[in-house]
Parts: C-alpha cells; structure tokens; sequence
C-alpha cells in the first residue's frame, strides 16, 4: 500500500472504503489528484479541463464576453425536480442566458464537508455533467475543498460562467417605458416551495416540482422570432416581486401586476395559503420574467409557449410612468394595492 | 381553491361595494377585532372602498402584538438554557421583546425553531427525549384548542420534556376594554370568524345586549369581509343590535363542542398583560393545576433566567416608549395619524409591535396603502386594462 | 388572528383521541391534521383547518347561501352596466 510523506495509509483507499469524503481530499497531494482523476476527469472530459493547468485559456472570437458567478448552498442538497449540481449549472448559465450571451464556460469550485458521502457526491456531480451537456457548456477549470465537519452544510458550490455575446435580440435603445407589457414564462413559486417542503418533511406531503432549468431554449426562441425583449431576468431569491422592483428603479418606472393573471400551480396555491406566504415572493429557479413592448406581447407568449419550459407563459402586467409606490399588485376589488420590496425570506404565518 | 376562490370574486366584491356605498345613509364607523380581517380590509382594498361611507377601525386583534414583552424575553431567555429549544410560530420571530427579537436571538445562538403546529412541538419532543422544548403557545381562542391538544398528546405519551410558555389571549374581554373605554366612538363591531368558530357566539351576544351594539360575525375573504360590514350597516341603519352569524358556512352559533370541551379541560380564564394595553381583567388563560406540570416556569428558576438574560445587556432598548400602540391598538389614532408612521418607524425600524407583526395595523398599512406624492395615503381607482 | 384554510378531507388516518387525524388535502397538497374538534367530518367533506388542527366543517349550503346574497341576475345587470 503507498503512503504519503506523513506515514498515513493511502488515503483514496481510507476514502473509498469509508465511502465518504477525508480531509486528505482537498489538501492538493495524492489524495486529491486521486480524487479528481476519479470523480471530475473522468465527467469532464473536454481538452482545456484534461491539460490540469492552473488556469484555463479561453479562445473565442466575440463582440462582448459576459462572465457571472454564483454561490449555492442550498439544502437539502436533492428536492423534486433538481439538486444543487443542477442548480449550480442551470442558475450561472441562466444568468449569462439574462444578458444575452451565449454560456460557453464554468468554472466550478467545491466546497465539502468532510465526511460528505462520496455515493451523493457522485450523483450531483452526474448532474452537473448532464447539465452541462444540455447547456453546450464546459468545465474548464475548477477547485476542491474539504473543510472540518459542521463548517459547511454538506457541500457548497460555486461556478463562474463565460459567455459570448454573438448577436444581441436586445436594441440599442431599449429602455422601459410606460405601456410596455410584463409577461412570466411560467408558473411561479415552484422552487421555493418545493425546497421548503423538502426541508420540513411533517409539513405537508407534497411532489412539489423546483421550476430548476434552462432558460437558453426561451431567449434562443424570443431571438429565432425576432421578439425584441427590453428586459428579461430570472426571478431567483426574492421572487418575482424582487425583479420587478430592480426593474423600477433600474428604469425608472412603476409597474403594476394584475393578480388574477399571475399563474401558480395548484400544489405551490395550497401550500402558500396554507403558510400565508404570497407566491410573488417565492423563489424560482427556470422561470423568468420578461419586459416587451406592447405590440409584441402576443408575440412573445407565443414564442415562449412553443418551447417546453415556456407553455405556461403569459401576462401579467403593465409597466407605468414612475410613481411613489414602484410596484403595486391588483387584487380584492380590482384596485391597485402596493406591492413591497421583499427583505427577508418570507417566514410562514398562521396570523 | 374550494371555498376559497368564490370569495374573492372581483366581480362580486366589486358590486357589493357599490352596493353598501349606495344604500348606506350616513357614514358609520365599524371596527373588526381580528389581525386576519385588518389584514384582508387593507389587502384586498376594501377600507378604501368604503371610506365615504365606511370608517373601518382596528381594534387589537392582533395577538403577536399584545404578547407581552415578558413572555417574549422569556422564550428568549429559555433558548440559551443548554438543552432547551423554543419552538414557536414563525408569526413571533420578529417582534422584539425588551431588546431582542426570537430571530435575532437565533442569530446570537438561542435554540429556537419554527412550527406551522404545536403538534409538531410534541413530535420533536417524542422524537428527541434528551432534549427539553418549550412551545411559545400565542393567539387568541382559535389556537387555543391545538395548544390543548398538544398538551393532551404530550400527557398521553408521557413526554417529560414538552412544555408550555403560556401567552393565550382572548378576545372578548378586550372588545368590552374597547367598549367600556368609550373613548372611541364605535357604531359596531364584526366579529373574528374564527375565534367565533370555536367559542360561539355567546361572548358577543352579551357584549351586544350590555353595550346595545350590533356585532357581525364575519368571515375573511373579501366577499365575507364586504357582506358583514354590509349587514352591520344594514342593522345600524334600521336601529337594531345584537349578534348576527355571517359567517354560517363554518361557525355555529355554538361553537365547537369539542374544541370547548378540550379548553375547559386544560386551561382557566386568568388575567393577562397585553403588550400597549396594560392589564386586562380574563384577558388570557392559565393551565389548570392538573396539567401545571407542562408550564415551562417549571423548567428554570428566575435566577437562572436571569444569568440567561446577560447576555442581552449590550443590546439598545426596542424604543417602545415613543410608540402609540395603545392608541392604534384601542382605534383611537389611525397608524397614519402617528407622526411617526412611515418616516422613522417602519417594518425595518420599528417602534412598536404592531408595525412588527405582519397582522399589525400598522404594518397592514404600511404594506398595503398607496402614499401619493405628499406623503399621504390617497384613493387610486386605476385598474390594469 | 386567523389564519385556517379550507381542504378536503381525503382519508381518515386514525380516531383515537386525542391524536385522530386525517389526511386533508389543500388546492395540491395534503397535510395530516388533527381532526379531534370534527370528529363526525366525513371523506369528502370540507374542514377548515387552523395550526394543524381542524376546528369547523365547511358547511356547503351556507357558502352556497352566502354567495347568493349576490344574486346571478344582479351580477348579470352589473356586468352590462360595466360595459357600457
């Protein structure tokens, strides 16, 4: 059996026969070059990720490149619909989606517990790769740390995200203005949701399905139809009430939302009723919500609605001159009501 | 949603409004004694609507709002003790006691955990014997009989490690503080629908024949809400006083027998502090000596609270003394007619509790009344199409 | 102070007080609730239900009689009122 210069047993075999994950792992010697070999070579097999250099060269001829990052945490690491390897791919290649560019490249960093089970390690990053495939985009470089058990819940991950913008679908002088039309290209409130019934299992039994996806086919389809989109983004921590209020401020406008029109699915209805929450400020991870001008709003929800994760695109509201209250929602008596900007993670009521 | 989504049919609420605008005589003013109900006036537009002819006050129906400060240090105080954990309503979290919230007590490391259930309290104390946990049991007769069943399972499973924070409160004797204050003019008075749901209507109809007012028991969507202010106009306009259930698809004139039975089985009326409005006489309840056992004074002396609450000392005093929550509270002042509404005290910076809890007037008004651009509330008939 | 919610009751889980529940269902969930204030409910009936217990069956000819306080044909009026 080998051993390392500190006189320990080969830790890939202490690692493999504990099935979980050993300090050893991220320490940069043998053990975490075993590691890799085994569980990120051997997924990610383009040629910039095989050469193990230090850092990854990029070539690419662009007008613009975009980059993001983003940070996932989420627990529990499996809920209906997703796991945080698809969140880490899907949220960062949305985000580079949001601007327009085309997502070419991740990075993606680990961060895990030790004692983390190498078996749920190796299905999330099975769904990284499988993600990545569907995305068209490459790990090309990436970081592994193991950090004492209790520092970190599990495993966290990061990835960072290039894309190039080839051919943008937004104008030059797209500012939102008044009369611009608001429309959600799908149910709202899944992830949040489903998340929350997965980390309270006595809460309620539920199938609850996270929204998490790819939101590439919808811009590709709004850019294929020459929809000319103002402003588009994915309505993540905060819900949708949160981009509609960056929105407001960012344009300077006000924006009101029709309730009645906002579509939430019977299972995501019954739990919010059930807490009190109000699914505007519920999480979503595949839904976005999108800013046209009026004469192409019909245009838009049909493009969106012919791709699988747009069939529940519609409207929902309509943008005004700027105003005290930035968003406000219509609901009860069909009277404008303001809608806050959200501060905290929505807590469950029974008032 | 059954029974949910009919009740608030746009068009139906749209033309009851219309409705009690045009037979109302002269302005009346009504007052709801419910978080829920001041919650679903204001959301869903209602308080507007009705102005010219409806002035709507809320009364102190919010019991995250009248929960003492002692019982919320307390709870707080109880998260440090080593094996103890507080499980409480999310509802609480925010709302500071002397200095702390529950929430920012987690934060500084106080064991604390939220339930939608005090059911949920037992299972993890069943589920986690070496652990000790103290349900922050809050709300008005509506919650009341869960935290008495809770008890009743933790009895029948011999859980010695479940216990009770007692800060029930209840509603009727604050509706007669209100009346009797006279301070306030009030013409009547709708009922919470489901505090009535559980208690009956026999509370009201004294209340209703003492003080000749009439009292509509109402529900929550805005259809129920529209159809008691409408009936409570309509009684007002003939003279007339007394109970009338409007809210028939869940309440008996009654009660709930069992939820009664279940109540009187595990706790007795006692007085109770409420937050802004001092001592009220059978405003809450106390367990019956048989059940003493669970009450979470038995879990620690004061002196050992005492060495929990050092650690609170380095934090500012919640500037409570400023606020007006007994005026708000008692309808006296409208949150609008505080000068400090909306400018220093906010959900963010509060004052007061009922800007705290999201069933405080005050934030219900905060949260759901436009501001034109002098800084005042203003009507808004502008609809989407 | 009020928040309850109205589901179905879907199936009777057990009736031994005082832990009797069943299992309700609300819009597209279900949940367990205790159900030892409406221990007459039955499977398909409407309970309304408050911190994870039941305290009220939903009685359908009230709610039927509730909204009919606003009649089909004066919402018919109002309607074409609106319109013109």
């Amino acid at each position: 059996m080998n051993q390392d210069h500190q006189g320990l047993q080969c830790p890939m075999s202490t690692v493999s026969s504990a099935g979980v994950v050993d300090l050893a792992i991220g320490e940069g010697a043998k053990a975490s070059r075993l590691f890799l070999d085994t569980f990120i070579h051997n997924r990610f097999k383009n040629q910039t990720l095989q050469r193990r250099d230090d850092a990854a060269m990029l070539n690419c001829e662009a007008l613009e490149l975009a980059f993001t990052t983003d940070s996932f945490v989420v627990e529990p690491y499996f809920f209906p619909g997703g796991d945080i390897g698809k969140l880490a791919v899907c949220g960062t290649v949305n985000d580079l989606c949001m601007v327009d560019a085309e997502p070419k490249w991740l990075s993606l960093g680990l961060i895990l517990e030790e004692g983390f089970p190498l078996g749920d390690l190796s299905r999330i990053l099975d769904s990284v790769e499988h993600w990545c495939r569907k995305a068209k985009v490459d790990v090309v470089c990436g970081d592994t740390k193991v950090v004492p058990k209790g520092k970190v819940d599990g495993i966290f991950i990061n990835t960072s995200g290039i894309g190039r913008r080839v051919k943008t679908n937004v104008s030059s002088d797209s500012i939102v203005k008044e009369n611009d039309v608001v429309l959600v290209s799908g149910p709202i409130g899944c992830h949040g949701m489903s998340v929350m019934a997965a980390r309270n299992p006595g809460l309620v039994e539920t199938d609850i399905e996270s929204d998490c996806g790819l939101l590439l086919p919808l811009v590709q389809t709004l850019r294929n139809q020459d929809v000319p989109v103002k402003a588009m983004r994915d309505a993540t921590r905060g819900g949708v009430a949160a981009v509609l209020h960056e929105w407001a401020r960012q344009f300077d406008v006000s924006i009101s939302v029709d309730e009645a029109c906002v579509p939430v699915r019977a299972d995501v209805r019954g739990l919010t009723e059930l807490l009190g929450l109000d699914p505007l400020f519920v999480a979503n991870e595949g839904t976005m919500v999108v800013v046209v001008d009026s004469i192409f709003a019909t245009a838009a929800v049909e493009a969106m609605r012919s791709v699988s994760i747009g069939v529940g695109a519609t409207r929902i509201g309509k943008v005004h001159a700027g105003r005290r209250n930035p968003v406000t929602v219509v609901r009860g008596l069909g009277k404008e009501i303001p809608l806050l900007e959200p501060t905290g993670a929505p807590l469950p009521r029974i008032c | 949603m059954k029974y949910v989504d009919e009740f608030r049919d746009r068009q139906r609420c749209q033309l009851l409004c219309e409705r009690i605008l045009k037979n109302a005589t002269r302005r009346w003013t009504i007052m709801e004694v419910c978080g829920g109900q001041t919650h679903g006036l204001l959301k869903f537009g209602i308080e507007e609507a009705l102005l010219e002819r409806v002035q709507l006050l809320h009364g102190p129906g919010c019991p995250v709002c009248v929960t003492s400060k002692a019982a919320i240090d307390r709870a707080i105080a109880m998260s440090f003790i080593p094996d103890v954990v507080v499980v409480s309503f999310g509802d609480m979290l925010r709302v500071p006691g002397e200095k702390l919230s529950l929430l920012q007590a987690q934060t500084a490391g106080g064991q604390i955990h939220t339930v939608y259930s005090p059911l949920d309290a037992v299972k993890l104390a069943a589920s986690h014997p070496n652990r000790k946990f103290v349900f922050f049991a809050v709300g008005f007769e509506t919650t009341l009989p869960a935290t008495a069943i809770a008890i009743l399972q933790a009895e029948s499973l011999g859980l010695t490690n479940f216990f009770v924070l007692m800060s029930h409160v209840r509603v009727a004797p604050a509706m007669e503080y209100i009346l009797e204050m006279g301070t306030t003019h009030i013409d009547g008075f709708l009922a919470a629908g489901h505090v009535t749901t559980v208690t009956g209507i026999s509370d009201c109809q004294e209340l209703a024949e003492n003080y000749k007012v009439p009292i509509v028991v109402t529900g929550f969507e805005p259809l129920d809400l529209l159809i008691g202010i409408e009936r409570c106009v309509k009684l007002l306009e003939a003279h007339e006083h007394g109970v009338v259930n409007q809210y028939q698809r869940v309440v008996s004139d009654s009660g709930n027998i069992q939820a009664q039975a279940v109540i009187k089985d595990v706790f007795e009326v006692a007085d109770q502090d409420w937050r802004g409005l001092g001592l009220v006489p059978g405003g809450g309840f106390r367990l019956k000596p048989l059940y003493q056992r669970f009450d979470s004074n038995k879990l620690c002396t004061d002196s050992e609270l005492a060495i929990q609450n050092a650690y609170r000392d380095s934090a500012r005093n919640f500037p409570e003394n400023e606020c007006r929550s007994g005026e708000v509270l008692t309808g006296s002042i409208k949150p609008k007619d505080c000068p400090l509404f909306g400018v220093q005290c906010t959900p963010q910076t509060p004052f007061g509790a009922p800007m705290v809890s999201s069933e405080g007037a005050c934030a219900a008004y905060y949260h759901y009344t436009l501001f034109d651009s002098s800084g005042g509330p203003k009507n808004s008939s502008r609809s989407l199409s | 102070m009020c928040l309850a919610v109205p589901g179905e009751v879907v199936r009777w889980l057990q009736r031994e007080v005082p832990f009797s529940e069943a299992e309700v269902r609300f819009g597209g969930i279900l949940r367990k609730v205790n159900m030892l204030c409406v221990p007459e409910a039955t499977v398909g009936e409407y309970v309304i239900v408050h911190a994870g217990i039941a305290i009220s069956k939903i009685d359908a000819q009230a709610a039927a009689e509730l909204l009919s306080q606003v009649s089909e044909m004066e919402l018919d009026e109002w309607r074409r009122g609106a319109a013109e």
